[in-house]
């Protein structure tokens, strides 16, 4: 018998292991959702999965009858919207703000101490700020995500950019690179993977701060739904909700990894 | 082609070069000897221009060396001298591309056919002819060398540095790598610089061996004095008895006298 720190499962037990706990969620959420649903029919805490079967079936597959929009992909694409807005605007500064302060001395000096408060603001408590200054339409929304996603991609690609081996940039200045070349061709082009790696770490956060501010203000969305639903306590379209913002965290994560691995061969 | 005068190196209170003095012609191969920590990498930084003397001049044909690094002085580190992003040919294009003025540095139409041609000439030279599309995380250790030197002497610079570039090499790719580079000094007609922690590689190589070590020590302040050359020789003229000497100074074998001479 191996020590238990040198007992590895093989692969078909590794994967039985890994479906296993899910399986046994499943069957325990059955098992409470029918001895519940027994005692009362009309229970609205653990609907079974045929009810919530029917709630997406209202939702994404008949149009409203109030508006005669397909409510659930209206929200899917609207909240869509928003963080791709969000994190793409973050992204971009994030890149600009890091690049700059982590390869030239003097803006390293000037904007640092900047990014580094900024950082330290929760954006929470900048959202009734946004709200007033921006409205309570979209751009507050989008506003709040880059806010808050900015200072943390920034902070990540200054240290990435540190990281750069000092040799590579004196060696491109001895072939004759001048600061602008050094920066198109051997600094943002190492840093692009980098990039894809930090915004598939902060999109955690960008999914708070978007449900967040939907919940807050809002007339559509993901975050809008689930809040504006709870009220009927309507557990049968909560539960698909998460599941579905949860699958799309998933979803877009793993397109990023993929690119990151097709554009960037060189990149391990 | 390079004179040194009278050079000092001081970071706060600890000196770390002293009264270094020498010149140096065009076409020398000058390697580098001494202790970890006596100066002889800060001295190369110099000649880079990432350093620059605290007193003394550094020139070169008579004008100071720059401050910083520029077209003039190639050099291959130890490691991380070569761009991963980019392909072994597109490593030696940016060589090229770099000396274009604008941002992005890059070839277009005959210039770039010309510049392919180079490249792959060089990486013809350097034995690299079979890797032109590989990155460099797929070489192995002294294939990466290859390409840093063939890099550094796409547009022929004047002077090569090299800061121990074989030291992370297994000895017999090292052998390899000897031959290859005193190939390139005698057919680029270099001026080079070596810095090497092996005594053996520097007789071998060189036309002239500098031994960086302190001269003055006291023992309550290590950092007081600083080094500076205390040997200057050229090696294919060293007689038996400084031969000894020195083998005694360093504590470290060399090469059996025949070998050298």
């Amino acid at each position: 018998m191996k020590r238990l720190i040198n007992a590895a499962p093989s692969r078909v037990s590794a994967m039985a292991l890994g479906i296993l706990p899910f399986v046994l969620l499943l069957i325990i959420y059955s098992m409470g959702s029918d001895a519940r649903l027994e005692v009362n029919p009309n229970d609205k805490l653990l609907p079974s999965f045929a009810q919530m079967g029917d709630a997406i079936q209202r939702m994404a597959f008949e149009p409203s009858k109030r508006t005669g929009e397909y409510l659930f992909w209206q929200d899917t694409l609207s909240s869509l919207t928003r963080l791709g807005m969000g994190m793409l605007i973050a992204a971009s500064l994030g890149l600009v703000i890091g690049l700059s302060t982590g390869a030239l001395p003097l803006a390293r000096a000037g904007f640092s101490p900047l990014v580094t408060v900024i950082s330290l603001v929760p954006p929470l408590a900048l959202l009734p700020i946004l709200f007033i200054v921006f409205g309570l339409g979209e751009v507050s929304k989008v506003a709040l995500i880059a806010i808050g996603i900015t200072p943390a991609i920034a902070r990540e690609i200054q240290r990435r950019t540190e990281e750069i081996p000092s040799e590579q940039i004196v060696k491109a200045q001895t072939l004759g690179a001048n600061t602008a070349q050094i920066f198109s061709r051997v600094l943002l082009p190492q840093l692009l993977p980098r990039l894809i790696d930090s915004v598939r770490l902060t999109m955690g956060s960008g999914w708070l701060f978007l449900i967040s501010a939907e919940a807050i203000a809002s007339t559509d969305g993901l975050g809008y739904r689930i809040f504006l639903v709870r009220r009927y306590m309507s557990m049968d379209v909560i539960l698909p909700y998460v599941f579905w913002i949860t699958l799309l965290a998933f979803l877009l994560d793993l397109l990023l990894r993929l690119a990151n691995k097709r554009l960037f061969p060189w990149y391990q | 082609m390079i004179a040194i005068d009278n050079v000092n190196k001081t970071y706060g209170d600890n000196v770390v070069l002293e009264r270094v003095s020498a010149s140096v012609q065009e076409g020398e191969f000058v390697t580098l000897v001494g202790a970890s920590g006596c100066g002889k990498s800060t001295f190369l930084k110099m000649l880079l221009g990432t350093e620059v003397p605290s007193s003394g001049s550094l020139l070169l044909d008579g004008e100071p060396i720059p401050n910083e690094p520029d077209s003039s002085r190639g050099i291959v580190f130890q490691q991380y001298s070569v761009f991963p992003h980019m392909t072994v040919l597109a490593n030696v294009l940016a060589a090229r591309g770099f000396l274009q003025p604008g941002i992005t540095g890059r070839l277009w139409g005959k210039k770039r056919a010309q510049a392919l041609g180079d490249a792959k000439a060089l990486l013809l030279e350097v034995g690299l002819e079979h890797a032109l599309n590989k990155y460099p995380h797929e070489l192995s250790g002294g294939m990466r060398q290859r390409l840093a030197i063939a890099q550094a002497l796409l547009d022929q610079p004047r002077i090569l540095l090299l800061d121990e570039p074989f030291g992370a090499l297994d000895p017999g790719i090292r052998a390899d790598m000897h031959k290859l580079v005193l190939r390139l000094w005698k057919q680029h007609r270099l001026t080079v610089f070596m810095v090497t922690h092996d005594l053996q590689e520097a007789f071998h190589l060189g036309t002239r061996l500098w031994v960086f070590d302190k001269i003055r020590h006291d023992p309550d302040a290590p950092q007081a004095w600083g080094a500076t050359i205390t040997y200057d020789l050229s090696v294919t003229e060293v007689g038996v008895d400084e031969y000894q000497k020195m083998q005694e100074d360093l504590g470290q074998p060399i090469p059996p006298f025949s070998l050298v001479s």
